[in-house]
């Protein structure tokens, strides 16, 4: 009789996930497509100047990765608990908190990689100088896992009723405001010349203190919601 | 309550006064009833007597409003259900875009591997051979169903919770369960099993439980469990 490691277990659900995204990777590309066009909206509705385009960039390619984010998080859990898949995550002999945060770190490769990796072209569609581009990047690599993480937790707590979009969004979005603030402010310090260090490490703080404690969050509110 | 001498192992599964209620409601009564090692013991009750929501009670699902289930003579939590319970509910657990032996691979990886058995073996004792690289979604739902019971014999779990196992399942489909169940007790293992009685559990006289709304159990049937 072989009992399963946990890392084996971590590695199963990666792959699974893995797999069933790829198996729907219409829904999966949903996120990248509506960040790009409401980023690539924006110089219809401003007009082409690229010193107004260049102002707003940062913050709209943030409030776009943010919004396109949002927009995959209720399925997170969903399609798990309505296929019973999810009741036996929580009674495998494996701590949950791990489970979750596999499934949140599959969450994140899947949507957020996907509009880091297309957030350069996003920025050049904006007029963004080229040197805030990597203060950007790292904003967004640093605010993205959070939002993951913050909206696990936000999803774990509303999965187990029906039709909990406009609840969860309502719960989600005060959450990641600060990120938003912060992500976006690094950006714009960058530009403006000032130093952009402080809000990135603030980010960078959150970010290692969400990474412990919301997949054991998530992991109760997961096991309150089941019942 | 059976008073077992001190030389006679622990009960698998031991109710003590196990009641639930939900919103102040009784769903049921007190429950006792201990599960021996080779034990079968079938649990009937009408539509919304609370057969699902017992199974959920002794799987760790949820808190008992009453009572205390035991498992191997000490209190349950889900920490201590490692290897130990499979329950197998109306949701199957199985994803749909995926191929049966995928499912399977993913419930190993999750938890664990009984010795002696690998997937194909599993696939083939329920009847589906050559069904390894089916998409689940191309199955019937009695296909499913044969799965999941699939599953149950790879985990190495001696003690099945089953939910209704003979919905959906055509007569060889019934035998099958039966036979599934046969060979777990005989192994040493030992199953609860719902059914609102339409189908019969044929093989043996297996203990039974009935569930009365709003009371405690009665039994029926030899309650002696086999040493």
């Amino acid at each position: 009789m072989r009992a399963g490691s946990t890392s084996a277990a971590c590695v199963a659900l990666l792959r699974r996930d893995l797999v069933l995204t790829w198996r729907r990777r219409g829904d999966a590309l949903n996120p990248l497509l509506f960040a790009i066009i409401v980023v690539a909206l924006f110089p219809f509705a401003l007009g082409p100047e690229a010193d107004t385009l260049a102002r707003i960039a940062a913050g709209t390619i943030f409030v776009a990765v943010l919004l396109a984010m949002l927009l995959s998080l209720d399925a997170l859990f969903r399609s798990d608990l309505e296929d019973g898949s999810l009741e036996q995550l929580v009674l495998s002999p494996h701590p949950l908190a791990l489970l979750l945060g596999c499934k949140v770190l599959v969450h994140w490769l899947t949507t957020a990689l996907p509009l880091i990796a297309v957030a350069p072209l996003l920025a050049q569609l904006l007029h963004l100088p080229e040197s805030v581009l990597p203060v950007l990047l790292i904003a967004l690599a640093l605010a993205t896992p959070l939002l993951s993480l913050i909206g696990a937790v936000c999803v774990a707590l509303t999965v187990g009723m029906r039709r909990s979009g406009m609840l969860l969004t309502l719960l989600v979005l005060p959450l990641i405001v600060p990120a938003l603030i912060f992500g976006a402010g690094a950006c714009n310090a960058a530009q403006a010349g000032f130093a952009y260090t402080a809000p990135l490490l603030w980010l960078g703080a959150w970010l290692a203190l969400a990474l412990i404690l919301a997949p054991l969050a998530a992991a109760a509110a997961l096991k309150i919601s089941l019942t | 309550m059976t008073h077992s001498p001190e030389s006679e192992p622990a009960p698998l599964l031991q109710a003590r006064a196990l009641a639930y209620a939900r919103n102040d409601e009784p769903i049921f009564g007190a429950l006792e009833f201990a599960l021996h090692p080779g034990e079968i013991v079938l649990i009937e009750g009408d539509n919304g007597s609370g057969k699902t929501t017992l199974l959920k009670l002794l799987s760790g699902l949820l808190e008992p409003t009453n009572g205390e289930v035991l498992l191997h003579g000490a209190p349950l939590t889900t920490a201590r259900l490692s290897h130990q319970v499979a329950l197998l509910g109306h949701l199957l657990g199985l994803k749909l875009e995926l191929s049966t032996l995928e499912n399977l691979r993913f419930a190993i990886g999750l938890g664990g591997l009984r010795s002696g058995i690998t997937p194909q073996l599993a696939l083939a004792s329920v009847g589906l051979e050559g069904y390894e690289d089916q998409p689940l979604r191309t199955l019937s739902a009695g296909q499913r169903k044969r799965v999941a019971l699939a599953r149950l014999l790879l985990v190495p779990a001696a003690l099945w919770l089953l939910d209704e196992p003979y919905a959906n399942l055509d007569r060889e489909g019934i035998e099958l369960v039966n036979r599934l169940l046969d060979n777990h007790a005989r192994r040493g293992g030992a199953a609860l099993i719902t059914s609102h009685g339409a189908y019969a559990f044929t093989s043996g006289t297996p203990r039974r439980i009935a569930l009365r709304p709003g009371t405690g159990n009665t039994e029926h049937g030899t309650g002696a469990p086999a040493a």
